[in-house]
């Protein structure tokens, strides 16, 4: 099992993000009879009804509903944040259920990169530092490549010159493109974004989304994001609609 | 990694200042009174002048003799250590003292100078590291002899002439009879009391039967092995005289009791007539080590609770920090390196009130002669303590911190 996990991140570092979308069309998340119920002692509440879904490398997909209709909790389970309660997910063709956390944390590190609504930026840590995260849980990365990555990283998002900042001291669209950064340093092949210009006015939010655009566009990185605006979603390629924990489109 | 982690702990502790004063106040007082302790056991037990060589020496200062119905203990005949423990094979050289000091008056001049005594043979300051201030000790030859000579401690030559220097050479009037003062050394504490004395005699010149053959008397042995690894040889060959010998009354007694013993063993063992050679150490340090857990527990509890009811504090950064590719190892890690972190800044506090404690315990005159201090031994045992102490608190609060599921922790959009 080891050695399926190590190949499949070897194949990963093998393929950085920075290269063009080759191979577009491959599967690189399956989801196959999702099913996710929380239970308490007098409620059962089904946050995902058997829910069947393909990711191909380098597509940008935008997923919309009405709040308590499953969006987050798919984005959850796709970020192997969350377990099923049954169904199947699949990373690059292997199912992820039966790996360790210790495993799931690596795959965690190396392919995915998120980015939520309220940021989560910590905010005792610089801007520079905040962006360095991924690679800090990476082995064989040392503290210059660290830092080099992650300016990099910062200045893709037009924050090359913010790096000593904290959080802050910035605006709302300035934090998020920081998370935005912090979701690439780590050169993963898929950004899960959960509602990204949800807390941002309208010209802030543009700014993101272009930003996210021109990701997916120049580097061939996989986005699947939660909106609630119908507006940006129709800028992506697809758009999936959730209602009552089921896929109705 | 580290270096992030140290960031993060200390914005941690100045982000809550007050939680981090309660939890610093509890830590720095807690590791105060154990580091207090310390210095104190420290103080009698541990390798200082004139024990330096505590690793080899050894103490013969105790005799029991057992019987059905009575029991009897002492301290050791002079005449007993002259023949079997002065005769030993293993160690480097035996040197005889009496055991415990006694008070006794000297004239300076019209002066009258109350001193503690001890009795020694020649070799007792080949044996031990006495610091001469001043002057010399006596030598073999002025044993012998019975030259009326003696050494004076620092304070006692201080009080009589002035000075450690303007003392030797003067004469003092002990019993009626004239001494002259050889040298100076500097104070023994009285914590150190199988070498404490202020007055130094010859052993020859007391008025005491030293021919007398009993066992028992008012004297000890000082043992110095060549090496540390001779110690269990004397030990046991010490035990093979013993068992030679012929029980004295045999009537009343059936077995002979002593013990060639450590300084740590002989302070462990001296309240415990029932201790063998080690003192009872597992015991000793059984009690000691528990006492001092149990001391460190209620803060340690304390803080226990304080980190528990800040996880909630730290959800989201835990959420994000697993979404990025912490393992529960690598949160635990961080956690208890922050833990650790305050609880070595509370011992550092700790150390420096300790410090300033013993420092009123040395100007109180409490122990007197007492120099106690923060030294390398008392240092380390108080990193050691302090670290101790964060493990202690840390461990549960990062265990709870790692295993908080990442997606319910960012799901609460708890501001960082």
């Amino acid at each position: 099992m080891t050695n399926l996990f190590t190949s499949a991140t070897d194949s990963f570092q093998s393929q950085p993000a920075t290269a063009p979308a080759t191979g577009a069309g491959r599967a690189v998340l399956q989801l196959t009879g999702i099913e996710k119920v929380y239970q308490t002692r007098t409620i059962e509440t089904v946050a995902l009804n058997h829910v069947n879904l393909t990711i191909n490398q380098g597509e940008f997909v935008s997923v919309m509903g009405p709040s308590g209709c499953g969006k987050s909790t798919l984005l959850s389970i796709m970020g192997l944040l969350d377990e099923p309660t049954s169904g199947t997910l699949e990373l690059d063709g292997r199912p992820v259920q039966s790996y360790s956390d210790k495993e799931l944390a690596r795959l965690r590190n190396h392919k995915i990169g998120f980015v939520f609504q309220s940021y989560h930026l910590i905010n005792d840590l610089s801007v520079l530092d905040n962006v360095e995260l991924p690679l800090l849980y990476r082995s064989g990365v040392g503290g210059r490549q660290r830092r080099q990555r992650a300016y990099a990283a910062l200045e893709k998002v037009g924050l090359g010159a913010r790096t000593g900042h904290f959080p802050s001291q910035l605006s709302g669209g300035q934090r998020q493109r920081v998370a935005i950064a912090r979701a690439l340093a780590g050169e993963p092949e898929i950004i899960l974004a959960d509602e990204p210009t949800g807390n941002l006015d309208s010209v802030m939010g543009e700014e993101i989304m272009d930003l996210l655009l021109t990701l997916n566009r120049e580097q061939g990185t996989t986005i699947v994001m939660v909106t609630h605006d119908e507006q940006q979603a129709l800028k992506t390629q697809r758009l999936i609609r959730f209602f009552d924990g089921s896929q109705v489109s | 990694m580290f270096l992030s982690y140290l960031k993060i702990a200390w914005k941690v502790l100045l982000r809550r200042k007050f939680f981090t004063f309660i939890s610093l106040f509890g830590i720095s007082f807690t590791l105060m009174m154990l580091v207090v302790l310390y210095a104190l056991f420290d103080d009698a037990v541990g390798p200082a002048r004139p024990e330096l060589r505590a690793d080899r020496l050894l103490f013969i200062n105790r005799m029991i003799l057992r019987g059905p119905q009575s029991q009897s203990a002492s301290s050791v005949g002079y005449d007993f250590l002259n023949r079997y423990v002065r005769t030993l094979r293993t160690p480097e050289k035996v040197a005889v003292s009496e055991r415990g000091s006694v008070n006794i008056t000297l004239y300076v001049g019209e002066q009258v100078v109350k001193v503690d005594r001890c009795y020694t043979d020649g070799n007792y300051w080949a044996v031990l590291d006495f610091d001469f201030v001043a002057g010399r000790p006596y030598n073999l030859a002025e044993v012998r002899d019975a030259a009326r000579v003696l050494v004076l401690n620092e304070t006692v030559a201080r009080r009589s002439f002035g000075s450690a220097a303007a003392a030797v050479g003067q004469r003092v009037q002990l019993e009626g009879q004239p001494y002259q003062v050889l040298g100076v050394v500097r104070d023994v504490p009285t914590s150190r009391e199988l070498t404490y004395a202020e007055c130094w005699l010859p052993v020859t010149t007391t008025t005491a039967d030293l021919r007398d053959p009993g066992f028992m008397g008012d004297y000890q042995a000082i043992v110095l092995a060549r090496r540390t690894a001779d110690v269990p040889a004397i030990q046991a060959e010490y035990q093979q005289v013993l068992a030679r010998l012929p029980i004295p009354d045999p009537g009343q007694y059936q077995e002979i009791k002593s013990y060639a013993r450590t300084l740590l063993a002989h302070y462990m063992a001296s309240h415990n007539n029932a201790a063998g050679q080690d003192g009872d150490a597992a015991s000793f340090w059984r009690q000691w080590v528990g006492l001092g857990l149990l001391f460190m527990l209620l803060p340690a509890i304390n803080l226990v609770n304080i980190n528990v009811s800040r996880t909630l504090e730290r959800a989201a950064e835990i959420g994000v920090r697993k979404a990025f590719g912490a393992t529960g190892g690598m949160l635990i890690r961080q956690f208890l390196l922050e833990n650790v972190l305050l609880t070595l800044l509370g011992g550092l506090l700790g150390l420096g009130l300790a410090a300033l404690v013993l420092h009123l315990l040395n100007e109180s005159h409490f122990i007197p002669y007492a120099h106690l201090g923060v030294n390398g031994r008392v240092f380390g045992v108080g990193l050691l303590l302090a670290l101790l102490f964060g493990l202690l608190s840390g461990v549960y609060p990062a265990y709870k911190m790692s295993k908080l599921p990442a997606n319910q922790a960012l799901k609460g959009g708890i501001a960082l």
